[in-house]
């Protein structure tokens, strides 16, 4: 066991002292401050300029930035989730003229936040509220892949013939799901019923909610059982846009 | 899935800008009606005094040329690929501006803003609020473009002298991008709309025309005013932002968003929930007038054809009350916590909130009602604020709905909703409980945006005809109602009551 990191330290007091600053503060009133030399406080604000947490104002002093407000911030709510992915959703809908639902994970099972009807003007109801088992629909594939490994029962409940109830079987499935970026369930929840999914990212990357599509296997899949061409694209290309409305960067370069 | 291409004449995109109250969108639309990108910024609202809002124009047109290429970039378009731009802005706030520098003179003055209060007063105590309202529809309020054009050119010292002569221009926000798009000093367009100038109280709604009347009336010099125009004709060619790009359409957000609806007959109604709400209702090619405090106003005009009029119930608050939960009490950190908040409580405790923040719109029409909440006791919490809050969007659309079906005799099977806060489904719900009808969502929520993009479209010739778009129309989601009609009656006697307790609060 290490003993204390010194530039972590440091840090933490210059962040303390900014925090604490009624206006901002220049390199010298920092390194006096805190007895530093002025090139160490300088490298020291200057790396927490990058990752955030320190602003420059317009006298070139420093300031407390939002990104450590943020961190004290609770994490996104549903319903803040389902104001943002509204119109990605709508869109995803039209694209693929099939239903579409927005998922997070929620006592292990996908609870669907949002809901678009399938653009056909049939009746439907709301799903908004509903929750699905997890490993048996491409949305909670999607959510309990970006989970680290966990406990898992000996057998999972099983819907059809086709639901993943090995264990083993599930985790392997999940690895894919990792690689690929997406996640797909054919008449693993419902008979005759296939899903698409991908995860939707928050501003410091993490999976925060699946966004997938929803529809009749002959539609979705092809005679092999994989989706046909177009969806997955669809679905990736929601998720991203969601993604970025949630704050996340780099969100071509990620699943 | 159709995943095949889109031929020829059907590529390219509709660049809409949605220029709103608190915010400024720009959303890329294709052949299909999709949204393919959208990009937002929002903008300061400047409260100098009790009841004045204000906005900075120039703050506005720089959000408009930046967001226009942002939105653009996300799907890698082209000016080439603009065939055409659509504007819908919010309606009746004001701006002055130097004809020669492009500057604007003071801020822009919000349609929230009440500084005209004594001057309206003054003028309906000689006459009545309702004198002009044969000629242009709309009562004597604060809320209208007139008495701040004349408040303006009374209390801006040398502004009336440079508007005789044409040296400062007036318009709304649609006449200032339009402007500023075109060229602005340098040969830019001074263009209104049918839909926007039927706001300002000036225009004669049977000529479409301003009236020599009113502009006499309110003393404000036709030079300075904006040539009025249709709803979707070419005004010009975009020499900034988007260079060689048609500009094709301008409309008030909420006819925009009528439009977007695809509410094109007689007797098809929508409400839009955003700042306020507003719910218009289509009358066809004949002028509807009200008896039960709606606006008389004009829905679209497409080129050289006949222009068709709404009726319009319009709610000052909705919004605008959850974002001061937000911003004023800090009971939230963001617009949509308020349903979390208020699904903590099965019900508002007793609790009702009549926002009268600006006075009471429609149906009241009442400057001098001010907020309150009533029905306290140590029982209530934060939750039930919230909860309350949320219904008095749904209680105050439920006026408006009744007193369209007084003044039209046509009630809607189903109420058309869209705007932000259709994302909240506990308010959804509720309005669908109110109202004792199915509410209905589009599939495209952003109806304004797609509104003006559908008007610019059919000017330039995207789009074939208005029953093209009508197939364009999908429902997203529906909410059915599920209050017991006693419980209705009970929240409708209460709220009807704390309404009538907010009258009279200022006493001049």
């Amino acid at each position: 066991m290490p003993g204390p990191i010194q530039s972590i330290e440091r840090a933490a007091a210059v962040l303390r002292l900014l925090s604490a600053a009624r206006g901002g503060l220049g390199v010298v009133e920092v390194a006096h401050a805190l007895g530093l030399a002025k090139t160490t406080a300088h490298g020291i604000l200057r790396t927490l300029v990058d990752v955030g947490f320190v602003v420059q104002d317009e006298h070139g002093d420093y300031r407390a930035g939002p990104g450590l407000s943020d961190l004290a911030r609770p994490r996104l709510v549903a319903d803040d989730l389902r104001s943002l992915a509204t119109n990605w959703a709508d869109s995803l809908a039209a694209r693929t003229g099939e239903s579409v639902r927005l998922a997070v994970l929620a006592e292990g099972r996908a609870l669907v936040v949002h809901h678009v009807f399938r653009p056909d003007d049939s009746a439907q109801e709301l799903q908004t509220g509903q929750s699905l088992p997890a490993h048996a629909c491409a949305l909670g594939k999607v959510l309990l892949a970006s989970r680290g490994p966990h406990r898992m029962p000996r057998r999972l409940p099983g819907y059809t013939a086709r639901t993943l109830t090995d264990p083993a079987a599930l985790r392997r499935a999940l690895a894919e799901v990792r690689a690929q970026g997406w996640a797909l369930d054919v008449e693993e929840h419902l008979p005759g019923r296939a899903t698409v999914a991908a995860p939707v990212r928050d501003v410091g990357g993490l999976v925060v909610a699946a966004v997938g599509v929803d529809g009749a296997v002959d539609d979705l899949v092809d005679t092999r059982g994989r989706p046909r061409a177009g969806y997955v694209p669809a679905v990736r290309s929601a998720a991203r846009s969601i993604s970025r409305q949630l704050g996340a960067r780099d969100e071509r370069a990620r699943g | 899935m159709r995943i095949d291409g889109p031929r020829a004449d059907q590529q390219g995109y509709v660049v809409a800008v949605d220029q709103g109250t608190t915010s400024t969108r720009c959303i890329l639309f294709d052949h299909a009606g999709r949204l393919v990108a959208v990009a937002q910024r929002e903008h300061r609202q400047h409260y100098p005094r009790p009841g004045w809002v204000e906005h900075d124009a120039a703050e506005i047109w720089r959000a408009v040329a930046r967001l226009v290429p942002e939105a653009m970039a996300q799907v890698d378009a082209t000016p080439a690929d603009v065939v055409a731009i659509g504007i819908a802005n919010q309606r009746e706030t004001t701006v002055a501006w130097d004809r020669r520098t492009g500057e604007p003179v003071g801020r822009a003055v919000v349609w929230q803003d009440t500084r005209t209060a004594a001057l309206v007063a003054d003028m309906a105590a000689a006459g009545g609020a309702d004198r002009y309202a044969d000629v242009c529809g709309l009562p004597l309020a604060t809320y209208f473009s007139a008495p701040r054009m004349r408040w303006m050119l009374e209390n801006v010292p040398g502004l009336r002298a440079r508007a005789e002569t044409g040296d400062v221009l007036f318009g709304t926000i649609d006449s200032w991008l339009v402007w500023n798009l075109t060229g602005g000093p340098d040969g830019g367009r001074h263009v209104t709309d049918v839909t926007n100038a039927s706001r300002t109280m000036l225009l004669d709604l049977r000529t479409l025309d301003w009236s020599p009347e009113l502009l006499a009336e309110f003393g404000v010099p036709r030079a300075a005013l904006p040539e009025v125009r249709s709803s979707a004709e070419v005004y010009g060619t975009a020499r900034a932002v988007v260079p060689g790009a048609r500009i094709a359409a301008a409309l008030g957000d909420q006819q925009a968003a009528l439009f977007g609806q695809t509410c094109f007959s007689p007797g098809e109604a929508k409400c839009t929930y955003g700042t306020g709400a507003f719910l218009l209702l289509h009358t066809g090619t004949e002028i509807t007038r009200s008896t039960h405090g709606l606006l008389t106003t004009v829905a679209h005009r497409t080129g050289d054809g006949p222009a068709s009029y709404a009726l319009e119930g319009s709610i000052a608050v909705t919004g605008a009350l959850v974002q001061w939960l937000r911003d004023n009490l800090g009971l939230i950190t963001t617009a949509p916590e308020v349903e979390t908040l208020a699904r903590t409580v099965e019900d508002n405790g007793g609790c009702y909130f009549v926002p009268a923040f600006s006075g009471l719109f429609a149906p009241h029409w009442r400057a001098e009602a001010r907020g309150l909440i009533v029905g306290l006791t140590s029982f209530v919490t934060k939750g039930h604020i919230a909860r309350a809050v949320l219904e008095a969007t749904a209680w105050q659309t439920r006026e408006v709905v009744e007193a369209m079906d007084a003044d039209s005799g046509l009630r809607a099977s189903t109420l058309r909703v869209d705007g932000g806060m259709t994302s909240n489904n506990l308010l959804m719900q509720t309005v669908a409980d109110v109202l004792d009808a199915p509410v209905v969502r589009p599939m495209v929520s952003e109806t304004v945006s797609l509104g003006a993009a559908y008007s610019a479209g059919l000017a330039v010739g995207f789009w074939s005809g208005t029953d093209a778009l009508r197939r364009r129309w999908h429902r997203a989601a529906q909410w059915e109602p599920a209050m017991d009609p006693a419980e209705r009656e009970r929240g409708w006697a209460d709220w009807q009551e704390a309404v009538r307790r907010t009258f009279g609060w200022v006493r001049s």
